[in-house]
C-alpha cells in the first residue's frame, strides 16, 4: 500500500446506491478524499487508474463478523480478519462481542479499535454486548462503550432470554439511539445442528425449527413496539422470520435485519455429506425459505447483508457433524454470492445490491453515508462483474479456511478499492 | 459379484438391485450357517475392525461372528462415549486405524454422519453399524431378508412401524429399505415420536394404533428407548403401553398370519407383552440368526473375497 497524492480512476462505472445510479464517470481521489466525480476530469499529475469496463461503488459495510479476538486467535486475528475483508470489498466491519473476553466495556471496545488501527485493513466499529458478560442477566456499560466508539449492542450467538432484561435493553439503548442487535433463537429448543424438516429427518441429525428462530424475532419485534426502540434481526434465515419483520415494518415499528449470502444462496439439502463447513447458525434451510430470504431483499423487508464471517480452526471443523463449531468465513465470497444470486438472477438491480452492504448497514448504524460524493472519504471499491473465478485455498486472506464455498465458480470480483490514503489491490487493475 | 458401491454407509445411497445382490448373497451364507462347520476360507487373511464408541452386545457379537465364519481376522475396539469428548478425536482414531492396515472397518458411532466422516479418509472399506439416529443399514437388510424368507416378496406388503420413529436410525433404514423394495409403509406412535415431514419419505402417519394395526402385513415394533423416557415426549410408560402397546389384547385380535418383528434388545411389558415372544409369528430370534449371514454378505462383497464359498 503507497500514499498517493491525487489518482483519478477513468473511465469506470460508478454505483452510487444512494440515488440508485450507475454512471460512466471519473472519480478524483484527493489526500484520501473524493475531490471530484464527473465526466472526462483532466488531472494533470494525478496516479491514472484505468477503470474502463469495471465498477466503483462506496466500500462494502459488514455489519455482522467475527473477528476471534480476544480469544481466539488462532482462527483469527483483528488484523487477519479485516484484511480478509478488504479482499471482499468490506471497508468498515462490524465485529460481533462474543470473544473471549466478551467487549462489554469500554476498555475492550478501545482494545478492538486500537488493534483495528495497528493492523491499518478495514475500518473497524464495535459492537458491545448489551449484557454484562453476555450472560442476560444484567445491562452491559452500554454508555461508556457507545462513547468509546460501539456502533450498536448484542448479545450474539446468544439470545437475550429474560423478556425483561430484553426490554431494559431496548429501553436504554434509546438514550444512545443504539440499534439492539438479536440473535433470534429461543432458549428451550435444543440447539440445532441443521434444519428441522425432510432432511434432518432423513439425516437423523438433531434439528432446530425455524418457530425457535420466528418466535424468538416475534417477541423482540413486540417489545420493540412496546419500548419504542430501535431493534435489528440478525441473520435471518427462514420464511416465517421475513413475514414478521414486513407486518412489523407495516405497523411502524423500528425494526430493521440483515441476511447473509448463504441463506440465500444454499439450502440444508447441502448437508447430505455431513461436510461441517456446511454447518452454521441459524442453520441453512429450505429453498421456501430461501426464496422467501430473496424476496424480503427485493421488497426491502430484509435491509442490509452481512457475512456472519465465523473463523474456525481446522482442527476444531474436522470432527463429527453433532459438535463441529457452527459458522463460516464469509467476507471474500460474499459480493460475488449475492451478485449471482440477486443481481444476475434479476431480483435485485446493482445499485439496489450495493446499497444492502453500504447504505442500509450505515443508516442502521449510524455511520457516514457511503458515497462517491466530493467531500466523503474515499473508501472505494473497483470491482470486475465479467470475472468468472473459482475460489481456492491458496487465495484466503482469512487466518481460517472453513467456507463450503472452495471450488464454486463464483461471477463478479473485487479487484480492489480506497480505504482513504491507502490504495489496496488483490488483482491488478489491468 | 463385485458391488457397486466400496462403502455400505446406508440403505438411502444403494438402488433396490444392490439390495437384492446382499440379499441373494446372503442365501448362500445361510446355508453355510447350517454346516456343521459353518465356516467358509472366503476372507482368509483380511483384517477387519468393529470400533464401537456406543455400547452394544448383538449387533457387535454378530459382526464379529460374521468375520470370524468367512475366516478373516476381527478385532474388537469398544470406547465408552465419553472418551470422544476427552480425547482422540474421530479423526486421530481414523488415522491411527490406517497406519495399522486394515481391510475394513465397522463403526458405531452416537453421531450421524461418524462412518461417512470415516468413509472420506480411510482407505479400508467402512460398514455404518448404527450412527446415531440416522441409518442402519445391516438392520435393514437382515430385516428385509428375514421377511423376504416369509413372504416371498415385500413388493404390496405394508408394513407397519411403531413407536418412537424419531430416535430409531433402525426406523430410517428400514422404511427406506422396504419401501424400495415395494412394499407401502406405515408408521404409527404419538407425534412426539414422529420426525417432521415424515410423510415425506413415503410413509403413510397414524396417531392411532388400533386405526391400522389389524390391516397391516408386518408389524415392525421399536424399542422405546430407555434413554428417552423424557416426559416432554409422553407423559408415561403407562399411558405409551395402553396407546401404542403390542399387548396381549391387541394380539389376540390379530390375524394369525401377520408378521412381527422387533430390532431388539424388547422392553418386554412396554412396547411389547412378553406373551408375543410366544406368537408363531415373532420372528425376533429369526432376525438374530439371519442377521449373521447378512453382516457375511456385506463384508464379503465389501472385502473383495473369492468366488468360492
Amino acid at each position: 500500500m503507497k500514499k498517493p497524492e491525487r489518482v483519478l480512476l477513468a473511465g469506470g462505472r460508478v454505483v452510487d446506491p444512494g440515488n440508485r445510479r450507475v454512471r460512466i464517470w471519473d472519480v478524483l481521489i484527493q489526500d484520501g478524499r473524493i475531490a471530484k466525480v464527473g465526466k472526462q476530469l483532466r488531472a494533470t499529475g494525478a496516479q491514472r487508474i484505468d477503470c474502463r469496463g469495471k465498477h466503483i461503488a462506496p466500500g462494502f459495510i459488514d455489519m455482522h463478523c467475527h473477528l476471534r479476538e480476544p480469544g481466539q486467535e488462532d482462527a483469527e486475528t483483528i488484523a487477519t480478519g479485516t484484511k480478509a475483508a478488504l479482499a471482499g470489498g468490506f471497508t468498515k466491519v462490524c465485529p460481533m462481542p462474543n470473544t473471549d473476553p466478551p467487549i462489554d466495556s469500554e476498555a475492550l471496545v478501545r482494545f478492538e479499535l486500537a488493534r483495528a488501527k495497528e493492523a491499518g485493513f478495514a475500518r473497524v466499529y464495535p459492537i458491545g454486548s448489551c449484557t454484562k458478560a453476555r450472560a442476560g442477566k444484567e445491562l452491559a456499560e452500554i454508555g461508556s462503550m457507545k462513547q468509546a466508539g460501539a456502533v450498536a449492542v448484542s448479545d450474539d450467538g446468544s439470545w437475550v432470554d429474560d423478556p425483561q432484561v430484553m426490554r431494559r435493553v431496548l429501553e436504554y439503548c434509546k438514550a444512545f439511539d443504539l440499534p439492539v442487535i438479536s440473535h433470534c433463537e429461543l432458549t428451550g429448543f435444543p440447539y440445532g445442528v441443521a434444519n428441522e424438516g425432510l432432511v434432518s429427518t432423513r439425516l437423523g441429525l438433531a434439528a432446530g425449527p425455524d418457530v425457535s428462530e420466528s418466535a424468538a424475532a416475534a417477541r423482540d419485534i413486540l417489545l420493540a413496539e412496546f419500548t419504542h426502540a430501535r431493534l435489528h434481526i440478525a441473520h435471518v434465515s427462514c420464511a416465517a422470520t421475513v413475514s414478521l419483520i414486513r407486518w412489523a415494518k407495516a405497523r411502524g415499528v423500528q425494526v430493521t435485519a440483515e441476511t447473509c449470502p448463504h441463506y440465500f444462496t444454499l439450502t440444508d439439502a447441502a448437508l447430505e455429506t455431513f461436510d461441517t463447513n456446511f454447518k452454521v447458525n441459524p442453520p441453512l434451510r429450505t429453498d421456501k425459505d430461501r426464496q422467501a430470504v430473496i424476496d424480503g431483499l427485493a421488497d426491502g423487508t430484509i435491509d442490509a447483508i452481512a457475512t456472519d464471517h465465523a473463523p474456525h480452526t481446522k482442527s476444531a471443523k474436522e470432527v463429527e457433524f453433532d459438535i463441529a463449531p457452527a459458522g463460516f468465513i464469509g467476507f471474500e465470497t460474499a459480493f460475488s454470492l449475492g451478485y449471482e444470486q440477486l443481481v444476475l438472477a434479476k431480483k435485485l438491480s446493482l445499485a439496489d445490491y450495493v446499497s444492502r452492504m453500504t447504505t442500509a448497514p450505515a443508516r442502521i448504524l449510524g455511520l457516514p453515508m457511503p458515497c462517491l460524493q466530493p467531500g466523503a472519504d474515499a473508501d472505494l471499491v473497483i470491482l470486475d462483474l465479467k470475472a468468472r473465478w473459482t475460489w481456492t485455498r491458496d487465495q484466503v486472506f482469512s487466518r481460517s479456511q472453513n467456507s463450503p464455498f472452495f471450488g464454486r465458480q463464483l461471477h463478479g470480483r473485487v479487484i480492489g478499492g480506497f480505504l482513504g490514503h491507502k490504495q489496496f489491490w488483490f488483482l491488478h487493475p489491468a | 459379484m463385485k458391488p457397486r458401491f466400496k462403502h455400505l454407509l446406508g440403505i438411502e445411497l444403494l438402488t433396490r438391485s444392490d439390495i437384492i445382490g446382499i440379499l441373494d448373497q446372503t442365501e448362500s451364507f445361510l446355508e453355510v450357517l447350517k454346516r456343521p462347520i459353518p465356516v467358509v476360507p472366503a476372507l482368509r487373511g483380511k483384517t477387519i475392525v468393529n470400533l464401537f464408541f456406543e455400547p452394544s452386545t448383538r449387533t457387535a457379537l454378530s459382526f464379529s461372528l460374521a468375520a470370524s465364519r468367512l475366516s478373516a481376522h476381527c478385532v474388537n475396539f469398544s470406547f465408552p462415549s465419553s472418551s470422544v469428548q476427552k480425547g482422540e478425536t474421530l479423526l486421530d482414531t481414523a488415522r491411527n486405524i490406517e497406519a495399522m492396515r486394515v481391510d475394513g472397518v465397522v463403526v458405531r458411532h452416537s453421531m450421524p454422519g461418524a462412518p461417512h466422516f470415516l468413509a472420506r479418509r480411510l482407505k479400508a472399506f467402512v460398514v455404518n453399524a448404527g450412527d446415531g439416529c440416522h441409518e442402519h443399514p445391516t438392520q435393514a437388510l437382515l430385516d428385509a431378508f428375514t421377511l423376504r424368507q416369509h413372504l416371498g416378496s415385500l413388493k404390496g406388503k405394508r408394513i407397519l412401524f411403531v413407536g418412537d420413529i424419531a430416535h430409531s436410525r433402525v426406523a430410517r433404514s428400514n422404511i427406506i429399505c422396504f419401501s424400495k423394495l415395494g412394499a407401502r409403509v406405515a408408521v404409527c406412535g404419538p407425534p412426539t415420536f414422529l420426525p417432521t415431514d415424515i410423510e415425506k419419505l413415503g410413509c403413510e402417519v397414524f396417531y392411532r394404533l388400533d386405526k391400522i394395526l389389524y390391516e397391516v402385513d408386518v408389524v415392525n415394533m421399536l424399542r422405546v428407548q430407555n434413554e428417552r423416557t423424557d416426559l416432554s415426549l409422553f407423559p408415561s410408560i403407562r399411558e405409551y403401553r395402553a396407546l401404542y402397546g403390542l399387548t396381549r389384547e391387541r394380539l389376540s385380535k390379530l390375524d394369525k398370519s401377520v408378521l412381527v418383528i422387533h430390532p431388539g434388545p424388547v422392553n418386554w411389558g412396554v412396547e411389547m407383552d412378553f406373551e408375543i415372544a410366544e406368537f408363531p409369528q415373532t420372528l425376533i430370534l429369526n432376525q438374530v440368526t439371519n442377521g449373521v449371514a447378512v453382516r457375511m454378505a456385506v463384508l464379503y462383497l465389501l472385502a473383495g473375497g473369492h468366488e468360492e464359498t
